[in-house]
């Protein structure tokens, strides 16, 4: 397997001595992250679910050691941040990070073009360089024209198109979202959502994106990692969560997805048990896209995934799963 | 713990309700049993305060080293009046006296800046921040003080108040970055800081002159480091309030701290800084009118020697220059601020054009200069267009005196007789040892044991530096201004929540109130009442009731709307609802308005000193008169005590009703 770009090894958060409203004023230590191990490779686009309080905020500022974990052992790109001096860090930070912000985070005396540039101007690159570099990523996110504007002329969802266009300024290899949509309308929302689609397929970058909305994540995750209480409940792609389901907690989310648009053929493949099938689809098309071919025909479909007949699929099969709430019928 | 609240509230109500005022009863009407003996703090108790600071201050200055192998710190203070010196020679020969570079009163070798230029500018200036009102209003007040002849003395006075400024803000930023950068440095700063903003100003004056010399620079750093409380304290704040996305931001985006501070977090801050500035200038301003009458020139020094001469009409011209000038400065550095938040993008993409603004007024300025040079009287504002009304005003006043005294001196008498007198001989006939104790059981019901130490300790130790008699006197005048202030203050603020249209006249004159110098309401009081403490009471009170009016008309409307629902439906009457509901629960708000009120009071106790009161502020200036810094920082800080605890008192107090109201 490829060496991960993020290593996390049992990584704790925990705030000490800190008093809690309403518990009579009594002092206790708040867990806010526990045990956190997972790998992120690189390319990958992993995305960490969680409602609020669940250590999902917690987890990303310890890989990016925003806050400081109480223990635990986070390798980035090769360099153990943990133990990193803040010289080394500010290092580490410049080479490999850019983050795009809930509320943007964007400066407001600095116009847009100078927001996106300003990452390069830490760095000492100089004005003309940096003011052209930023030009062509504003163009890549689609606000050429507006470069004089100030942050507070434009829309949330310009706003949070200048702060992609920022966090990518400086090519890092990993980007961190953090909830970068969560403070938009449900229509724009969508329409970032198909921009951050299309961005990824071109760059193909490292992406660790926080959400509250699971919908969000199954769209845009390659992996899911969902959060509770400050631990990580359960790991994996959207079809492993949805099929095998390790918590109740993690069930609660799942039920509600549309199956049809992340269960793909080969999961829900049956054993073929000598039927021999005069139509075929592929392993990896997802439900909704077989569906009516599989619904209109008297007999079992074959799977065909990378050239070998891996099973076939029932009409009842497909009803039960499009009909049904319940993780038994999938599985 | 919500229960446990509320039972430890109601038994001490009940606890308080009785005990409080049947203690306070025995001991008042206990105390007139006592010998006369026993009124005065006994002599041999005098702890020699005074002599102390005396000689710290020599310590200080003393021209041998204080650690050895340095320098002595007087060679630092020196070096430090020295750059201020410069610094201000500049700016008053730029903006008032031209500059001289031969010795002697010849005229000056370069003028300063022409008098249209400079009211050119700042009325575009006052155009860029805030529009054409703002113009007009710093337009028409320019052409004021200088048609009334005034134009001198006003730029001489906002010479020092630019420099006075520029260095409170770099400073003030400077520290307050300090501050925010580390807690330790923070914690070490604050009780500074709160002693700083109850000290009155004089005090600053005294070990000032003492360490810089005496001289302007002497009164300018006194200005800087009286202003620079609120500078650093919206500093702070402001890097506080950066939203922590934003320095997120910053510290991904691989930002050194250096680079974090000036470059995210300050001009994010950059709102709050100049609310800071403008709240600083103002305070610049005011003691910079204060510290002109010991000599540095401008608007202060003419007031003074003109209600010394009683030529009243010259004394509230000057004074109309003084508000002109407070108005100007406080309405342009309020737009300042505003316009700090809002950034508008310009199309304009070319150099020239960018700055089209900035170069046509470089070019301008050097125009007309060079003008002044060939030319010099053009610079000045020329005397035949003075145009004065003192001679009419005078002649008013002279009317007044003559038509209105019978009636002014009635009231006065009778109010002296009534009211004024027999509260001072009560409180000053009270045994030694009352005050401080009775500050003590206020303290320990309305917080407890500590604050009850605090309160009687500080007041103790004012009569233990042989301050008893100016302490009592101040604790009368300030108590009976802070009670005229409340009586007329508080159904002011009732009449605004209750009517918008009372609510907007009263905010522009309390806003026009609080920009005015504390100084400038002594004028009119000196021409109607002549001095004594009956012009000082009105005085304070004139200064001190814009809290009064304003926190209660915030606390009355900050009332949730349902409660007065509720009540109404419940069938209750208007005045009901305001006696019942509504004032009660804006009690917290009334609470923290006397605190500001008290504080108002004794700020401006110092001023009063100006027209003979006996009080500690008396003491300040006299100290300042003679030069002994030793008695002006102990009356200072008695001051200060005084001010501390009133302050805690009715905040623990304001404190107390949140909790009983379960506001908290």
């Amino acid at each position: 397997m490829v060496q991960p770009i993020i290593s996390c090894q049992d990584v704790w958060k925990v705030y000490g001595g800190v008093a809690k409203a309403g518990d009579g004023g009594a002092c206790s230590d708040v867990v806010a992250l526990r045990e956190a191990t997972l790998d992120i490779s690189e390319g990958e686009c992993f995305v960490i679910m969680g409602l609020s309080g669940s250590g999902k905020s917690t987890l990303v500022r310890c890989l990016t050691r925003l806050i400081d974990p109480s223990r635990g052992k986070i390798v980035v790109d090769g360099a153990d941040i943990t133990s990193a001096s803040e010289r080394d860090l500010t290092a580490i930070r410049r080479r490999t990070m850019g983050m795009v912000f809930q509320n943007f985070a964007l400066l407001p005396h600095l116009t847009v073009l100078d927001n996106v540039a300003f990452p390069l101007g830490i760095r000492g690159i100089e004005k003309k360089e940096r003011q052209d570099r930023a030009r062509v990523l504003l163009q890549t996110v689609g606000l050429s024209g507006r470069e004089n504007h100030y942050p507070s002329e434009l829309s949330g969802g310009q706003q949070q198109r200048v702060g992609i266009a920022r966090a990518l300024s400086c090519d890092p290899k990993i980007l961190f979202m953090d909830e970068p949509f969560s403070a938009l309308d449900p229509l724009l929302r969508r329409e970032l959502q198909d921009e951050f689609l299309r961005l990824r397929a071109k760059l193909r970058k490292t992406i660790v994106f926080i959400t509250h909305d699971f919908d969000e994540a199954i769209r845009l995750a390659d992996r899911i990692a969902i959060m509770k209480d400050g631990g990580i409940l359960q790991i994996g792609t959207p079809e492993e969560l949805i099929v095998h389901s390790k918590e109740p907690y993690v069930r609660e989310f799942t039920r509600h997805v549309d199956r049809s648009r992340v269960l793909t053929a080969k999961t829900i493949a049956q054993p073929a048990n000598g039927h021999a099938p005069t139509r075929y689809v592929d392993g990896d098309a997802l439900l909704y896209q077989f569906a009516n071919e599989v619904l209109s025909s008297n007999e079992p479909v074959g799977v065909r995934h990378q050239g070998a007949v891996i099973g076939v699929l029932n009409k009842n099969d497909v009803i039960s799963i499009l009909t049904s709430t319940d993780q038994k019928a999938v599985a | 713990m919500t229960e446990a609240v509320a039972t430890s509230v109601s038994l001490n109500t009940r606890w308080r309700a009785w005990a409080i005022p049947a203690v306070v009863v025995i001991l008042v009407c206990g105390s007139t049993l006592l010998p006369d003996a026993m009124k005065v703090y006994p002599k041999a108790w005098i702890v020699p305060f005074i002599d102390w600071f005396r000689e710290l201050m020599a310590w200080l200055t003393q021209d041998t080293p204080q650690i050895p192998g340095l320098p002595p710190i007087r060679e630092f203070t020196r070096a430090f009046a020295g750059g201020l010196n410069y610094l201000l020679d500049f700016f008053k020969s730029l903006f008032a006296t031209g500059f001289h570079f031969r010795p002697g009163d010849g005229p000056a070798d370069l003028p300063p800046l022409p008098w249209y230029l400079v009211i050119g500018l700042a009325a575009l200036s006052g155009w860029r921040l805030g529009g054409r009102k703002l113009a007009i209003i710093t337009f028409v007040g320019l052409l004021f003080i200088a048609f009334t002849g005034n134009w001198t003395s006003a730029m001489l006075t906002l010479a020092s108040v630019i420099v006075a400024a520029a260095v409170s803000a770099i400073a003030g930023v400077a520290i307050g970055a300090l501050a925010y950068r580390s807690k330790t440095f923070d914690r070490l700063l604050s009780p500074f800081l709160d002693l700083m903003q109850t000290v009155p100003v004089f005090a600053y004056l005294v070990p000032a002159l003492m360490l810089l010399g005496f001289g302007p620079a002497a009164a300018s750093a006194a200005t800087i480091i009286y202003a620079l409380p609120p500078m650093i304290r919206s500093t702070v704040l402001g890097l506080r309030r950066v939203p922590s996305e934003t320095s997120e931001f910053g510290r991904i985006a691989g930002c050194t701290p250096f680079q974090m501070m000036i470059k995210v977090l300050l001009p994010s801050a950059l709102p709050s800084i100049m609310l800071g500035i403008n709240q600083m200038t103002m305070m610049t301003l005011n003691m910079v009118i204060i510290a002109s009458m010991i000599g540095a020139g401008g608007l202060g020094y003419d007031v003074l020697t003109a209600l010394r001469r009683l030529d009243i009409g010259s004394g509230l011209e000057a004074g109309l220059a003084i508000v002109a000038l407070a108005v100007i400065l406080d309405r342009q550095s309020q737009a300042a601020a505003q316009r700090s938040g809002d950034h508008k993008h310009d199309e304009q993409a070319s150099f020239f054009m960018r700055h089209r603004v900035t170069l046509a007024l470089i070019a301008i300025t050097a125009v007309t200069y060079a003008i002044g040079l060939f030319e010099p009287a053009t610079a000045y504002f020329p005397h035949d267009f003075v145009f004065s009304a003192r001679a009419s005003l005078n002649e008013f006043a002279r009317w007044i005196a003559v038509n209105l005294s019978g009636p002014l001196n009635y009231i006065k008498t009778a109010f002296l007789w009534t009211v004024m007198i027999p509260t001072r001989n009560f409180i000053g006939g009270l045994p030694w040892f009352v005050p401080p104790l009775l500050v003590g059981i206020i303290g320990y019901a309305f917080s407890g044991f500590a604050l009850a130490l605090l309160s009687s300790v500080l007041v103790l130790s004012i009569f233990a530096a042989g301050l008893q008699e100016p302490a009592l006197n101040t604790i009368y005048l300030c108590g009976l201004g802070t009670i005229l202030s409340l009586l007329f203050g508080i159904p002011l603020g009732i009449w605004g929540a209750k009517s918008e249209r009372a609510h907007a006249v009263l905010g522009a004159i309390c806003d026009t109130l609080q920009t005015l110098p504390s100084f400038v309401y002594l004028i009119p009081v000196v021409m109607l009442f002549r001095v004594g403490d009956y012009s000082a009471l009105i005085a304070i009170v004139a200064f001190a009731i814009v809290p009064a009016i304003r926190y209660t008309d915030f606390g009355i409307r900050r009332v949730p709307k349902h409660y007065i629902e509720a009540s109404l439906m419940s069938g209750g009457t208007r005045e009901q609802v305001l006696r019942e509901v509504e004032l009660p629960l804006a009690v917290p708000e009334i609470l923290l308005g006397v605190s500001q009120t008290i504080m108002m009071a004794l700020s401006m106790l110092v001023i009063t000193a100006l027209v003979g009161t006996r009080d500690l502020g008396q003491e300040t200036y006299i100290a300042l008169a003679k030069a002994d810094a030793g008695r002006g920082i102990v009356a200072g800080l008695a001051i200060a005590f005084l001010a501390i605890v009133a302050d805690r008192l009715v905040s623990a107090w304001s404190h107390y009703r949140f909790r009983q109201l379960h506001l908290t």
